[in-house]
């Protein structure tokens, strides 16, 4: 779910049509904000979802970690027995955590001078209560963590989970990300970063102006390719390596070596050779930093095979979803996988010619697909990758 | 009273690269300075709380017309314009 709508359809044909959900903030007052546009999820609406009781207790973030962590394990079909709860691991992304029950909690105690707050403000807010939620809700008793890694936390929190089942540590596992973290506190913090655009996002356009915030939540059900073809489970798409690293550079520029070691140690561990890649789910942020360096560490990692490369970034769509950002790019990576259908790049204007791949731009393209990437690269330096492979039955 | 922001100016700069105000010359670029991306985004906050204006300044776009800083004395330009606006 994310402000291409909510669920799976909606998500996958609103990238197949190339359509943005990036507009004026409605969630929240805008008074005071001098950045005020986002990609919103305009299409959830938490009553529709949660009583007035569980809405008590979770926060946005959680709410949408768990109504998409709901349609997966739904559209799995996987059935959680008494063993399997054992051997399910929960591990989930996210950035921020509570940010709604933070910004509102601090609002009544420094600017309201309330004296008190809601006594469930810890559990609202703290980071791993999706991950718990979830746990909870979907009786996982197995292994359960929260992963923090700013921008990069789901695609860590999907290639644990990857490596655990095929190290044989779980048996199935519940995974993703989910941010929800469009307050006010949090986007001034943004906007003192001087990287946030006005108009919209344009990764890889030479006429790119920054990023734009956004918020959501994808989860996925991963379990042995053997196990779920033998229940004859709908299978997405089968993920293959996973690397990562760190550029042990700097706090908030980016590397092209850390982010070329990562996407080289995640087809390592894939064990394919970089011409089965067609497709590169972008991190793509649209910062001057990010494209230029990406660009170039993908071209030092594929060599010629960069120009036969379709790179495209779906947050030109769902905007930055910060710890659920490789979440929701795994299922555009997923999806592309499964339809042979590239999403976009939308909002491009014009090539810049320190980012010369084809990005994709601005329309769904139809291609054969057997293997794809998807690239989060962090502040911090924390870069995480994953491969997936096609399903072909 | 532009010579009051100009120097306001300097002592900010001087303050963010950890050296002396004077030397912070009128033709210094920021690089001379040895200030980072980093840095200007800190200048430009301090500048903004000092002078109580809003610079418009994008990291994305470091060498848009909207806010001019190639040198020390075309940020002073600058911020003594967005002073005079703001009145």
């Amino acid at each position: 779910m994310s402000a291409l709508g909510i669920g799976y359809d909606a998500h996958v044909a609103a990238l197949r049509e190339g359509r943005s959900g990036i507009g004026q903030i409605e969630l929240i007052e805008t008074d005071g904000l001098n950045i005020a546009i986002a990609a919103e999820a305009k299409g959830y609406v938490a009553t529709e979802h949660f009583n007035r009781n569980e809405l008590t207790l979770r926060d946005r973030v959680t709410q949408m970690a768990l109504t998409a962590a709901g349609e997966a394990v739904t559209a799995s079909g996987i059935e959680i027995s008494d063993e399997l709860a054992m051997r399910t691991a929960t591990v989930i992304g996210t950035s921020m955590g509570g940010q709604h029950t933070q910004d509102d909690n601090y609002r009544l105690i420094y600017r309201d001078g309330k004296q008190r707050v809601h006594p469930f403000t810890v559990p609202k807010l703290m980071a791993n209560a999706p991950a718990s939620w979830i746990s909870m809700e979907h009786g996982l008793k197995g292994p359960a963590w929260s992963v923090s890694t700013a921008c990069a936390s789901s695609n860590h929190a999907i290639g644990q989970a990857f490596h655990m089942i095929r190290s044989g540590m779980a048996d199935a596992a519940v995974t993703g990300g989910a941010e929800s973290g469009l307050t006010y506190g949090v986007l001034k913090a943004w906007e003192g970063l001087r990287v946030m655009s006005k108009d919209t996002c344009r990764p890889f356009s030479k006429t790119r102006t920054g990023m734009v915030q956004g918020e959501g939540a994808a989860i996925l059900v991963l379990e042995d390719l053997e196990t779920a073809k033998a229940r004859g489970a709908n299978i997405l798409g089968e993920i293959v390596g996973f690397g990562m690293t760190a550029d042990a550079n700097d706090i908030v520029q980016p590397s092209l070596d850390g982010a070329a070691r990562a996407m080289s140690a995640a087809l390592s561990d894939a064990q394919i050779n970089v011409s089965e890649i067609a497709y590169i789910n972008a991190h793509g942020t649209a910062t001057a930093a990010n494209d230029k360096t990406e660009c170039a560490a993908i071209r030092d990692v594929f060599g010629d095979h960069a120009d036969r490369l379709m790179v495209s970034s779906t947050k030109s769509m769902h905007g930055h979803c910060i710890g659920a950002a490789g979440a929701l790019e795994m299922v555009a990576t997923l999806s592309a996988l499964g339809s042979g259908i590239v999403p976009p790049t939308v909002n491009f204007e014009e090539p810049d010619p320190d980012c010369d791949l084809d990005v994709v731009p601005n329309e769904a393209r139809e291609a054969d697909i057997p293997c794809a990437v998807s690239n989060s690269f962090a502040f911090g330096g924390l870069n995480a990758v994953l491969v997936a492979r096609r399903f072909d039955g | 009273m532009s010579d009051d922001i100009r120097q306001q100016v300097r002592v900010i700069v001087a303050e963010q690269a950890m050296i002396e105000v004077s030397e912070v010359s009128p033709e210094s670029t920021m690089e001379d300075l040895g200030l980072d991306s980093l840095g200007l985004v800190e200048i430009v906050f301090a500048i903004e709380e000092e002078f109580g204006v809003s610079v418009p300044y994008n990291a994305n776009e470091p060498n848009s017309e909207e806010f001019d800083i190639s040198t020390i004395k075309a940020v002073e330009d600058g911020v003594i314009k967005l002073v005079a606006e703001k009145v």
